[in-house]
């Protein structure tokens, strides 16, 4: 008998659910679905020892269908939720799951300062520039002249620039995906687990039903030119500059992250009570 | 070819054969995931289709077991190894709510072409004849496989113009 080649001891198969997504046929979050149990495998990681935050949206469906600790949570609010998970239980790995709506313009004031914070959190965001779930609203990552049915004259406002808004508020780690390489974004994704603090992951994910155009970004994407830098500045301006196709590791930082306020002492109930004991009167 | 006893010493041999057994894999994994998206959005019909391909691949994957005496997937080797996702892996977009039995198997044909011409690399190239041997068994068993698809899709109907225009579209129409 041949002798027999080691397998993975966890694989990608061990993080699914039995639930069965509803996503469009075709939806880029399959995608990016996959690379996250791909990378979650690759890491040696165990699901009871994971836990997946999201807020509102098609992404934000993404817990439920893997077997790791999952909460489904209110819209934009996904990463103070996180935030606070993995201060109280910082052996957790915790990634977040989202969308351009739930995570720029609903929570857009959280992304702000869980960058800020720098909690070691693994912050996904499946970008497809519409409001999916609600029939194809614009969203802040629409460019201004796309038009629809709801938006005919297109918005006539400049999109949102995530990935310099990460930078520009202190994230860690900031890196572009594309969902039509599955590899190529579960390496991204590990990438960002490992690296320590707030990492930010975009991934374009196309919505092939509100913007079937999209289906053309697999001949627009191509591999970031430069390797990654420590220098936000120089990252930014590359950002700032490039087609938004360039996919890769864009920034590594080396912020030590937020761990949490020291824990106060803890006070047995009785000795806090003592404070509130009323004094009987003779 | 070898006895399969005299194969089963040979790791470029068992390289190779790790690598077509997770091709096999990764294939009867994406269409059983096609299967259960086009069953979700009830195009039933499809769904069933795509499920029989599923079975199809792993009823291959089963015989590259066996004949490895393999039980489950092994480590993949670092030879023979394929850009992105495996040659006769469909991309996710492929599909669409929509989509009719033939674009289904338009897809296959795709993927037993792309399957066809990896295994065709591998039997031209400067591999051990053991492992040529094997790639050139099974890219004519990848041709015989499109000619399968082909004829199949000669008996399903061809889908015409504006199959995707639906009646009651997702989209909000004002």
């Amino acid at each position: 008998m041949n002798a027999p080649l080691s397998a993975p001891l966890v694989q990608a198969k061990d993080f699914k659910s039995d639930y069965k997504p509803v996503w469009c046929p075709g939806c880029g979050d399959y995608s990016v679905l996959l690379a996250i149990q791909k990378a979650l495998a690759s890491l040696d990681l165990r699901p009871e020892n994971v836990a997946i935050v999201s807020g509102i949206g098609c992404s934000s469906r993404l817990p439920a269908y893997t077997s790791c600790y999952g909460f489904h949570g209110v819209h934009g609010r996904a990463l103070p939720a996180a935030t606070g998970l993995k201060v109280a239980r910082p052996e957790l790995t915790v990634l977040v799951a989202s969308g351009d709506g739930d995570g720029y313009s609903i929570g857009g004031n959280h992304f702000l300062h869980a960058c800020r914070r720098n909690v070691d959190l693994t912050y996904i965001v499946m970008d497809n520039h519409v409001y999916g779930m609600t029939k194809g609203q614009p969203s802040p990552t629409t460019e201004p002249d796309w038009t629809s049915k709801l938006a005919p004259a297109g918005t006539g406002v400049r999109e949102f620039h995530p990935l310099v808004i990460a930078l520009a508020s202190g994230a860690n780690f900031v890196a572009r995906a594309f969902s039509g390489d599955p590899n190529g974004c579960a390496a991204l994704i590990a990438d960002a687990v490992r690296h320590p603090g707030f990492s930010f992951v975009e991934v374009l994910s196309p919505c092939v039903t509100f913007r079937p155009d999209q289906r053309g970004w697999k001949d627009l994407v191509h591999p970031a030119p430069v390797a990654p830098t420590d220098d936000p500045a120089r990252a930014a301006r590359r950002i700032m500059t490039d087609d938004g196709f360039n996919i890769g590791i864009l920034y590594r930082g080396n912020r030590a992250p937020y761990h949490g306020a020291a824990k106060a002492a803890t006070h047995a109930a009785a000795e806090l009570e003592a404070d509130f004991r009323i004094e009987e009167t003779a | 070819m070898s006895s399969t006893q005299e194969l089963s010493k040979d790791t470029a041999y068992a390289d190779f054969m790790a690598r077509a057994y997770a091709m096999e894999l990764e294939a009867n994994e994406r269409y059983t995931q096609f299967a259960d998206q086009l069953a979700m959005h009830n195009n039933v019909e499809v769904a069933m289709l795509f499920r029989k391909l599923a079975d199809i691949e792993a009823l291959h994957a089963k015989r590259i077991l066996a004949e490895m005496r393999w039980s489950a997937l092994p480590a993949m080797p670092v030879p023979y190894a394929w850009d992105g996702e495996a040659p006769e892996t469909a991309p996710f977009e492929s599909v669409h709510y929509l989509m009719q039995p033939y674009h289904a198997l338009e897809i296959a044909l795709r993927n037993e072409l792309r399957a066809e011409q990896y295994f065709e690399r591998i039997a031209r190239s400067d591999a051990p004849p053991s492992v040529r041997a094997a790639a050139a068994e099974m890219a004519a068993e990848e041709r015989e496989h499109v000619e399968l698809v082909r004829a199949w899709m000669k008996r399903v109907p061809q889908p015409s113009a504006g199959w995707d225009d639906d009646p009651d579209p997702p989209r909000i129409v004002e």
